[in-house]
C-alpha cells in the first residue's frame, strides 16, 4: 500500500486539511518575523493567545471585526465569483461611513429613521463607489485591479480632508473628527459587549441571501456562467454589463454597509480613515479567497481573521508591536494559500504497488 | 518669474518624483513584457526603502543602502516568481499578497526607525541621469538584441520559445527578479535621497502608479521615461496648489490622474500598444 | 529496390497513457534519410500524442527514441532540436506581432547578440530560395496569410538544422493548390536527404507525397507499408478497422420551404474590414447545405452573425420567413436556430457547472427550468436525465462537472442542448473536429436523421470529405464570399479551384 497523489476531485476534506496546513504554516513564518523584532515567537503566541482569548470580554471583542469582515468578504465571494477582482472593498468601505456620517450629522432625519436610512445610504454610496471601476471595465476595458485600488486612495484622502476640513467638529477642538453623532443614529449594542448586532445581522442575512442568489436564481446562475466562461455567457445571450454592475452594486452595497457599522456602531462619529477602517477592506479579500467561491463559507473564515485581528490587538497592547501586523499575518496567509493551490486540486489515493505504477511518470508518490 | 522659467523649474522638480517612478515602471516593464503581471511593486518598494534606510544609517553609505534595497526587493520578488511561476498560481493574488505582507513587514520592522534623520543622503537627482540611461539601454536591448527577443516571445507566445527550445521558466524568473531589484531600488530612492527619513506607509501608494505607468507607456522603455515625467512634474504641480487648495484633495489627484490615464490608454487599442499576449497566464509545456 | 539506408529516427516500443486511455501504444517505426513517411491515422488515434513525445512535450512511459542509430533521451524540445529534430506544428507557433525575421531569429544559435534581425534576413531569404519558401523576413506575421506563415514555421525547423522534420497535418489549411506547393518543397527535402513524418488523416494526401505509410489505431500502429503496393480500400480498412464507404450519404434536395435565408450580408471582422462581403444562400427544409472552404475566409464571421454573436453591417437573415437580423443569440434560438459551435470547449460549455447545468444553457430563462426569478432545480434534473439516455451521455451523473466528460461527449452534451428544442435550422460549425470515429459516426448519423426529419442543417467544415459526404448541395467560401454553390457529386478539383479562388 502506499500514497498516492493523483489528479481528479478533491473531497471537502482534503481541502480543508490544506487550508489549514497553508495557515499554520504562515503563523509559523511570522513567527519567524517575531524572533527577527526580537521575540521569542513561542512566548509571543502564547501572550497573544491569552490576551486575545481568557481574559474576561475577550471573546466578544471578536466580534467586532468579524462583522466588517463578513460583509467585505461576503461582498468579495461575490464579485470573485463573477471575475470582477474586487480591490476597492476598502474605498467603498469609507464610502459607507461617509453617507453614513452626512445623515447622522447633516441631516434632519431622526428617531427610528436614523438607522435605517444610514444603512440605505450607505448601501447607495457603495454601490456608487463601486459602479464606477465596474463601468471603467466595461466600456473602456480598464483593468480592475488598478481602478479600485485607485479609487481607494481617492475615498482615503476624501475622507482625511472632510474630518480636517468641512466636517471637523466645531465643537472637538483640534482632533481630527467630527462631533459625535446623535443618539438615534448609535447602533444598539449587544448588552454587557460593544458588538452592534445591527450589523452582524445584516451580514449573516447577506451571506444566506448570496449563498441562495447563487444557487438557486436565475441571476446566481447567469453570474455564475459570466464568472466561469464569458464566452460561453455571451453564448447564451447573458449580458456581461448586467451580470457585472449587478455584482458591483451588491460587493461596493455590502462594503459599505460594513463601514456604517463601524462608524455608527463603533466610533460614532467620523475619523481619519485608517482608524475607521483597519484594512478590512483588504483582509476582506482572503476573507473571501479562503471561503473559495461560497457566501456561507465566510461565516467562518470572518470568524478566523477577526480572531486574527483581536490577537492583533492584542499584539499592539502587549508587544507593542504597530498595528500592521495583521497585514504581515494576511499577506502570508494568502500567500501560502495560492501556493497551496495546485496541492489542492490532487487527492490522496490508497492504491496497491504494481509494477505499472513504477512506470507513470504522470503521478506523483510518496512525498512531494 | 516667467512662465517658461516657471515651467522648467516645475519639470526639474518633476523629475525627482518621477524616478522612482521611472525605475520602477521599467522593472514592471520587463516583468509584463516575459508575461508575469507583478503586484507585489509596493510592498517591494516599502521594503526597499527600509532596508535602504537602515543600511544607510548604519553604515553611512546611502549607496550602500540603495544596493541592498534592490537585493531586498530581489529577494521579495523571487517569492512572488516561485508562487507564481513555479507553483502556477495566480500572479494577481500572489502580487497582492506580497505587498501585504511587505506593508506589514516593513511596518513592523521599521519600527524604531522612525522619526530618525538621516545623515549622509543623496541628491533627489541622483538617480535621474542613471534611470534615463537604463532606460535606453533596456530599450536597446529589448528590441535589438537576442536576448529581447527571447523576453518578448516568453510573453507573447511561451509555447513557441518552448519549442525553439527556450526554457520559459527560466526566462520568466530572471525578468521577474530584476524587476524587483529595480523597485527595490526605486523605494530605496525615497528613503535615502528624496525624503531622507523613515516613515511607515511612506511610499502611500505609489506601487500602483508605477503598475499603471508600465501600461500607459505600452510596456515600451523608452515611454515609460516620458510618462514618469510628466507624472512627476503633474505631482509637483499639484503640490504646488497646496497654497490655495487644502492638501488632501491634491493628494487625491495622482491617483485620478493614473485612472485618467488608464481610461485613455484603454482607448487607444492599437496593435502596437496592447499588453503581451501572454501576460498572467502561467506557462505549461503542453498546454496543463 | 536497392537496400534501405539506416534509418534517421526509430521509435522502439513507445507507449504512453493518460487516465483512462492509452495513447500510444507500443509504437515501433522508423523513417530513412530522404524518404517521406506518413503517419495515417484517424483523429484521436494518438498521432499527435506521439508527435509530441517526438519533439519533447511529452515523455513517454516505455520505449526508445534512436536517432542516427543511437539512443536519445528527448526531455525537452531543447533536446529535440540538439537532435536535429525539426516541428511544423498544426497550430503555428508564432508570434503574430513581430517579424518574420523576429520568429526565426531564436532558431538561428548563431546570429550575433546585438540587431540579430538583421543577420537572420539574409539567411532565411537564402534558405527560402533553395527550398522554394520564399517569405518576406520584414512583413510582420499577423500579415501574412496562412500558406505563408507555415513556409515560417517550416524555414525555422530547417535554419535551426533539423535533419528530421515531422509536419503536422500541414495540408489542412491549404488550398489543393498550395498543397501542390508544398509537395514540391517536402520533394527538395527529400532530395537533401532530410527525413520527413507527415502526419495526416486524409489518405489521398498520403498517395501524392509519401514513400512509406504506417497506420496508427486507437494508439497502436497496425501496419506500415510501401506506398508501391498499397491501395486505398485497404489502407482505409487499416485506420478504420472495417470497410468505409466512399460513396455519399446525400439524396436530391427536397424542395420545401426555406428553413434559412440569407440575403447580401456583410458582416465586420475583428478588425474592422468586411470578412462577410455579401453573401446570400438559403437552406431548405430537409437539407444539408455545407459551406467548404479554407479557415479565415469568412466562415466564422457568418456562423456568428447567423447565430447571433456578431452584427451584420447589411443584408438580412430570415429564419422560415421571419426576420432575424441582428438579433441576440437568445431571441434567435428562440426562433428556432440551434448552434453547434467551433470551440465547444471554449464557447459551448462552462467546464466548471454541472452536466444538467449545462443542459440548461440556452433555455433557463423559461419554465419549466424557471419558476419567476428561481430555478427548478427537479425539473433541471428530470430535463437532464432524459437528455443522457437520449443522446448516450456518458456522464456517471448530471450533477459531474462538465469539464470531466470527454470531448466526444462534450459534443454530445451540445448536440442535446441545442437540438432537444426541436429547431428549424441547426447551424454547425466543424461539428467533429478533433474526435474519434465513433463520435464523429454518431454525429453525422444524428444530422443525417434530423435532416430526414425536415431540419435544415447549415454545415461548415473545413474537412472536404465530411462535407462532400453529409452536404445536398455544397458552396465554397472564399474571400468573404460564396464563390459557387454546386450539387454534390461535383469532383474535388473543381472544389479546390473555387477554394484557391478560381471561380467557373
Amino acid at each position: 500500500m502506499k500514497i498516492h497523489l493523483e489528479r481528479g476531485e478533491p473531497s471537502g476534506w482534503w481541502i480543508l486539511l490544506v487550508s489549514v496546513a497553508a495557515i499554520l504554516a504562515a503563523f509559523v513564518v511570522a513567527g519567524g518575523v517575531f524572533w527577527v523584532y526580537g521575540l521569542n515567537p513561542i512566548h509571543a503566541y502564547v501572550v497573544v493567545a491569552h490576551d486575545a482569548f481568557s481574559t474576561p470580554g475577550a471573546l466578544p471583542e471578536i466580534f467586532r471585526p468579524t462583522i466588517p469582515l463578513l460583509l467585505v468578504g461576503v461582498g468579495l465571494v461575490l464579485a470573485f465569483r463573477a471575475q470582477f477582482y474586487n480591490i476597492g472593498a476598502e474605498g467603498q468601505l469609507l464610502a459607507g461611513a461617509v453617507a453614513a456620517t452626512w445623515i447622522a450629522l447633516f441631516t434632519p432625519i431622526r428617531g427610528t429613521w436614523a438607522i435605517p436610512a444610514m444603512f440605505i445610504a450607505g448601501f447607495a454610496a457603495g454601490a456608487l463607489w463601486g459602479l464606477v471601476p465596474s463601468l471603467l471595465k466595461l466600456r473602456l476595458n480598464v483593468n480592475e485591479v488598478i481602478s479600485t485600488l485607485m479609487m481607494n486612495y481617492i475615498a482615503l484622502y476624501g475622507v482625511s480632508w472632510l474630518v480636517t476640513g468641512p466636517w471637523k467638529g466645531p465643537s472637538v477642538r483640534g482632533f481630527a473628527y467630527t462631533d459625535l453623532f446623535p443618539d438615534p443614529a448609535w447602533l444598539p449594542l449587544i448588552p454587557g459587549t460593544r458588538v452592534h448586532w445591527p450589523t452582524l445581522v445584516l451580514g449573516i442575512a447577506f451571506a444566506a441571501g448570496c449563498a441562495f442568489l447563487l444557487s438557486r436564481s436565475r441571476l446566481g446562475f447567469e453570474i455564475r456562467v459570466q464568472g466561469e466562461n464569458p464566452d460561453a455567457a455571451r453564448y447564451a445571450g447573458i449580458s456581461s454589463l448586467k451580470t457585472t454592475i449587478l455584482v458591483m452594486v451588491l460587493s461596493g452595497g455590502a462594503a459599505a454597509l460594513a463601514g456604517v457599522g463601524e462608524v455608527a456602531g463603533v466610533q460614532h462619529k467620523l475619523l481619519d480613515p485608517s482608524q475607521v477602517s483597519l484594512g478590512y477592506g483588504y483582509t476582506g479579500i482572503i476573507v473571501a479567497w479562503l471561503a473559495r467561491g461560497k457566501p456561507l463559507a465566510t461565516l467562518l473564515t470572518a470568524g478566523l481573521f477577526g480572531l486574527i485581528y483581536s490577537a492583533g490587538s492584542a499584539m499592539q497592547v502587549s508587544l507593542q508591536m504597530p498595528f500592521r501586523v495583521t497585514y504581515v499575518f494576511d499577506g502570508l496567509i494568502l500567500f501560502f494559500l495560492i501556493g497551496s493551490e495546485r496541492l489542492m486540486s490532487y487527492r490522496i489515493r490508497l492504491k496497491p504497488t504494481s509494477a505499472v505504477e513504477k512506470a507513470d511518470p504522470a503521478s506523483f508518490s510518496g512525498g512531494l | 518669474m516667467d512662465f517658461s522659467t516657471w515651467m522648467l523649474g516645475a519639470l526639474i522638480r518633476g523629475t525627482a518624483f518621477g524616478t522612482p517612478l521611472l525605475w520602477g515602471a521599467l522593472g514592471e516593464i520587463y516583468a509584463e513584457r516575459a508575461g508575469v503581471v507583478n503586484l507585489g511593486v509596493e510592498g517591494m518598494m516599502i521594503l526597499g526603502a527600509l532596508g535602504a534606510f537602515a543600511t544607510a544609517q548604519v553604515t553611512g553609505s546611502p549607496v550602500l543602502g540603495l544596493v541592498v534595497a534592490g537585493g531586498i526587493g530581489g529577494a521579495a520578488a523571487l517569492l512572488h516568481a516561485i508562487v507564481s511561476i513555479g507553483l502556477r498560481a495566480n500572479q494577481y493574488v500572489s502580487g497582492l499578497a506580497l505587498t501585504m505582507f511587505g506593508l506589514g513587514l516593513a511596518g513592523v520592522l521599521g519600527r524604531g526607525w522612525e522619526g530618525v534623520p538621516l545623515e549622509r543622503s543623496l541628491s533627489e537627482f541622483a538617480l535621474a541621469p542613471v534611470g534615463v540611461a537604463l532606460a535606453v539601454a533596456l530599450w536597446a536591448v529589448l528590441y535589438h538584441t537576442r536576448w529581447g527577443i527571447i523576453l518578448r516571445t516568453a510573453g507573447e507566445s511561451p509555447a513557441a520559445a518552448d519549442a525553439m527550445g527556450v526554457n520559459v521558466i527560466v526566462v520568466r524568473y530572471l525578468a521577474v527578479i530584476f524587476g524587483g531589484i529595480l523597485a527595490g531600488v526605486a523605494g530605496g530612492f525615497l528613503s535615502v535621497a528624496y525624503r531622507p527619513s523613515w516613515t511607515e506607509g511612506m511610499t502611500g501608494g505609489v506601487g500602483w502608479i508605477v503598475i499603471a505607468l508600465a501600461i500607459f507607456a505600452s510596456w515600451d522603455p523608452l515611454r515609460a521615461v516620458v510618462a514618469a515625467l510628466l507624472f512627476g512634474t503633474l505631482f509637483h504641480l499639484s503640490f504646488l496648489l497646496q497654497r490655495w487648495i487644502p492638501p488632501e484633495p491634491l493628494q487625491m489627484l495622482p491617483f485620478v490622474f493614473t485612472i485618467l490615464v488608464l481610461a485613455v490608454t484603454a482607448r487607444r487599442g492599437t496593435r502596437a500598444g496592447q499588453a503581451p499576449e501572454a501576460l498572467g497566464l502561467p506557462y505549461v509545456r503542453g498546454g496543463g | 529496390m536497392c537496400a534501405a539506408p539506416s534509418p534517421l529516427l526509430a521509435l522502439r516500443e513507445i507507449t504512453k497513457t493518460f487516465p483512462g486511455v492509452v495513447a500510444n501504444d507500443r509504437v515501433t517505426f522508423d523513417v530513412r534519410p530522404g524518404e517521406i513517411h506518413a503517419l495515417l491515422g484517424e483523429n484521436g488515434a494518438g498521432k499527435t500524442t506521439l508527435m509530441n513525445i517526438i519533439y519533447g512535450i511529452l515523455q513517454p512511459d516505455a520505449g526508445e527514441i534512436i536517432v542516427r542509430g543511437q539512443m536519445t533521451r528527448v526531455r525537452s524540445p531543447a533536446d529535440a532540436i540538439a537532435a536535429g529534430i525539426g516541428m511544423v506544428p498544426q497550430h503555428f507557433l508564432l508570434v503574430r506581432r513581430h517579424t518574420v525575421a523576429e520568429n526565426i531569429a531564436l532558431a538561428l544559435p548563431t546570429l550575433p547578440f546585438l540587431f540579430p534581425g538583421r543577420r537572420a534576413e539574409d539567411r532565411i531569404r537564402e534558405v527560402g530560395t533553395h527550398y522554394g519558401l520564399a517569405v518576406d523576413p520584414r512583413a510582420a506575421v499577423w500579415q501574412l496569410s496562412v500558406s505563408e506563415q507555415q513556409r515560417v514555421e517550416i524555414l525555422k525547423a530547417l535554419l535551426r538544422g533539423a535533419q528530421i522534420l515531422i509536419l503536422d497535418e500541414p495540408t489542412s489549411v491549404l488550398t489543393p493548390q498550395e498543397v501542390i506547393f508544398l509537395s514540391n518543397v517536402l520533394r527538395q527535402m527529400k532530395a537533401d536527404g532530410h527525413a520527413v513524418i507527415f502526419i495526416t488523416h486524409k489518405l489521398d494526401e498520403v498517395f501524392a507525397v509519401a514513400d512509406r505509410v504506417s497506420v496508427l489505431r486507437k494508439g497502436r500502429i497496425i501496419g506500415t507499408v510501401d506506398i508501391a503496393s498499397a491501395d486505398k480500400r485497404t489502407l482505409a480498412r487499416m485506420m478504420v478497422g472495417r470497410d468505409i464507404e466512399f460513396g455519399d450519404l446525400a439524396r436530391p434536395p427536397a424542395s420545401g420551404s426555406d428553413s434559412l435565408e440569407v440575403t447580401d450580408l456583410w458582416v465586420p471582422g475583428d478588425r474592422g474590414t468586411a470578412a462577410v462581403r455579401g453573401v446570400s444562400l438559403t437552406v431548405q427544409a430537409g437539407e444539408i447545405f455545407g459551406i467548404a472552404g479554407v479557415a479565415g475566409n469568412g466562415q466564422r464571421e457568418l456562423i456568428e452573425a447567423v447565430t447571433g454573436l456578431r452584427k451584420p453591417h447589411r443584408g438580412r437573415v430570415a429564419v422560415l420567413g421571419k426576420d432575424i437580423t441582428g438579433k441576440t443569440p437568445q431571441a434567435i434560438y428562440a426562433a428556432g436556430v440551434a448552434h453547434v459551435p467551433e470551440e465547444r470547449i471554449r464557447m459551448g460549455i462552462v467546464g466548471t457547472m454541472t452536466v444538467a447545468e449545462n443542459l440548461i444553457l440556452r433555455r433557463y430563462r423559461y419554465p419549466p427550468f424557471a419558476r419567476g426569478p428561481l430555478l427548478d432545480s427537479h425539473a433541471t434534473l428530470q430535463f437532464a436525465r432524459r437528455l443522457i439516455l437520449e443522446y448516450s451521455i456518458a456522464t456517471p451523473s448530471p450533477t459531474t462537472l462538465a469539464k470531466s466528460l470527454s470531448g466526444g461527449n462534450i459534443q454530445r452534451l451540445i448536440l442535446a442542448r441545442e437540438l432537444s428544442a426541436q429547431p428549424t435550422v441547426i447551424v454547425a460549425a466543424h461539428p467533429t473536429s478533433g474526435l474519434d470515429v465513433s463520435a464523429t459516426d454518431q454525429i453525422h448519423r444524428l444530422l443525417l436523421q434530423r435532416r430526414d426529419a425536415g431540419t435544415g442543417v447549415l454545415l461548415v467544415s473545413e474537412d472536404l470529405e465530411e462535407v462532400m459526404r453529409l452536404s445536398d448541395r455544397v458552396a465554397v467560401m472564399f474571400g468573404g464570399q460564396l464563390v459557387g454553390i454546386v450539387p454534390t457529386g461535383t469532383d474535388r478539383e473543381t472544389i479546390g479551384l473555387m477554394m484557391a479562388g478560381q471561380t467557373g
